[in-house]
């Protein structure tokens, strides 16, 4: 089916998420080909929380697509201090756009926002739901580095809150993957995930852990995530938990040659810098993935046969 | 199908207990204890005058103990009686008119429900003051939030609107 609107990672198959990854295989060989292909196109940028990498890589990728954006602005800024509705909010800026990225703090923001308005809409984010422009350029940089099939995966840190953990995981499904989840049993996957993850598998492709120790030399890809002070009552208790799941060069002694190490950033001390230099670090490559891969979702969302479709979909 | 309702039931002694009603919908074999939820999902509190009769926890065949809930001068749409299948599914419908049973059938488990549950997640867009009708799928073991996708298992009738 055609997807006129970007969620979630779950309404997309494999063959769509392969036509976004080609697309934007395409545009990352020769962005040049793409200059002028939307000029005269304006992307409304509504952002109801703080982000820097997302938000700046829409910007990019609409303006080296030859476009242009128009942005919100913070909240405090913005009529929606006055207690305008989302619903509201988007029903106007869609008259300014061509297209709306919508980032906000309640889950669901994006599907109700995308009930109100006929341009297309991209989710930068819902609360702790899904990122799925986050999980593209995730599976884009995993398939330039490790492939999406016959790839063993391990997804550490926060599981519960981490919505580009929920998207990611959603996504590997298509694909032939073991998933490994590596966290504190206080930040496990929700039970909505691992409903979703075995009506999707048959449950052998996931398991659920609480230490990386015993995985991580079987693994093709780490995916670490950030563990908040917030999620914790006290600083010691968070200092114990955390600690735990940290990698340094020690930890990657007994890791694959192999092994890519993804972290969709900010990091704070989950990755210590030393990792940076080593052939194991992606997540510099994976935040500059951001642009082509949102440029090939504005492409496939704006062209005049427009919408996400696989090519071997109905 | 079981021919239980009042006018033919072997019961009588004790669903006499309720009056009978002459045009409405009589609700039969709700679960024991659900019967002010059934009128809380029905939207039926009294104010406008419907006339109501309840009986909780009464003796019945198929269960130990029943709930029955009869609502004169209104006959319940298809909407309402797949709603219903959420707390009371085992109920039958019993539509009256003049004094007889001119339709009954049981509930059925609709694919979704709108506008009758609202979401226990404080973090879901519908808790808000945005303009939209809550929506929950239902599975086979409970129902789920089309918006924030939360999952509630127990408990389904402590979400009904009020």
């Amino acid at each position: 089916m055609r997807h006129d609107h970007l969620i979630t990672s779950k309404q997309l198959s494999r063959p769509d998420i392969e036509t976004v990854l080609d697309r934007a295989a395409e545009i990352d060989a020769d962005p040049s080909a793409v200059a002028d292909r939307h000029a005269n196109t304006l992307l409304g940028l509504l952002f109801f929380e703080p982000s820097t990498r997302t938000k700046m890589s829409f910007e990019t990728a609409m303006k080296r697509l030859g476009g242009d954006v128009v942005d919100m602005g913070s909240v405090e800024s913005s009529s929606v201090k006055k207690g305008e509705t989302l619903a509201d909010t988007v029903r106007v800026i869609e008259g300014y756009t061509d297209a709306l990225v919508l980032r906000h703090p309640k889950q669901g923001a994006a599907t109700m926002a995308s009930e109100f308005v006929d341009v297309p809409l991209l989710n930068a984010g819902d609360g702790a739901g899904h990122h799925p422009t986050q999980t593209m350029l995730d599976l884009y940089t995993i398939r330039e580095n490790a492939g999406l099939d016959d790839l063993t995966i391990g997804i550490m840190g926060d599981l519960k809150y981490g919505r580009t953990v929920h998207s990611l995981a959603h996504a590997l499904t298509n694909f032939e993957t073991q998933q490994h989840f590596i966290s504190p049993e206080s930040l496990q996957l929700p039970r909505e995930v691992v409903y979703d993850l075995h009506q999707r598998q048959d449950g052998t492709g996931i398991k659920e852990h609480e230490s990386l120790e015993g995985v991580l030399p079987s693994l093709d890809v780490l995916y670490v995530t950030r563990i908040q002070r917030e999620r914790f009552p006290d600083e010691n208790e968070y200092q114990k938990v955390a600690g735990e799941y940290q990698i340094d060069a020690e930890t990657l002694e007994a890791a694959s040659d192999d092994l890519t190490v993804m972290h969709p950033l900010p990091r704070v001390d989950e990755i210590a810098p030393e990792i940076d230099d080593t052939d194991y670090a992606a997540y510099f490559d994976q935040a500059h993935n951001g642009v082509p891969v949102r440029m090939a979702l504005l492409d496939l969302l704006l062209s005049d046969d427009r919408g996400i479709r696989g090519e071997t979909d109905e | 199908m079981s021919d239980d309702h009042d006018h033919h039931d072997g019961n009588d002694d004790h669903e006499l207990r309720v009056s009978k009603i002459r045009d409405g919908t009589v609700i039969d074999h709700v679960r024991g204890g659900q019967a002010l939820n059934v009128l809380a999902i029905l939207g039926i509190d009294g104010t406008n005058g419907e006339e109501v009769s309840v009986g909780m926890n009464v003796p019945s065949n198929r269960f130990a103990r029943k709930d029955i809930v009869k609502v004169e001068g209104r006959e319940l749409s298809q909407d309402e009686v797949d709603v219903l299948s959420l707390i009371a599914p085992d109920a039958t419908i019993n539509i009256v008119r003049d004094y007889d049973v001119v339709e009954k059938h049981r509930v059925e488990r609709p694919d979704v429900v709108e506008g009758v549950l609202s979401c226990p997640n404080a973090g879901c867009i519908t808790t808000g003051d945005e303009p939209v009708t809550s929506r929950f799928t239902v599975l086979e073991d409970g129902v789920r939030c089309s918006y924030c996708e939360t999952i509630v298992r127990e408990e389904i009738a402590s979400l009904i609107e009020t």
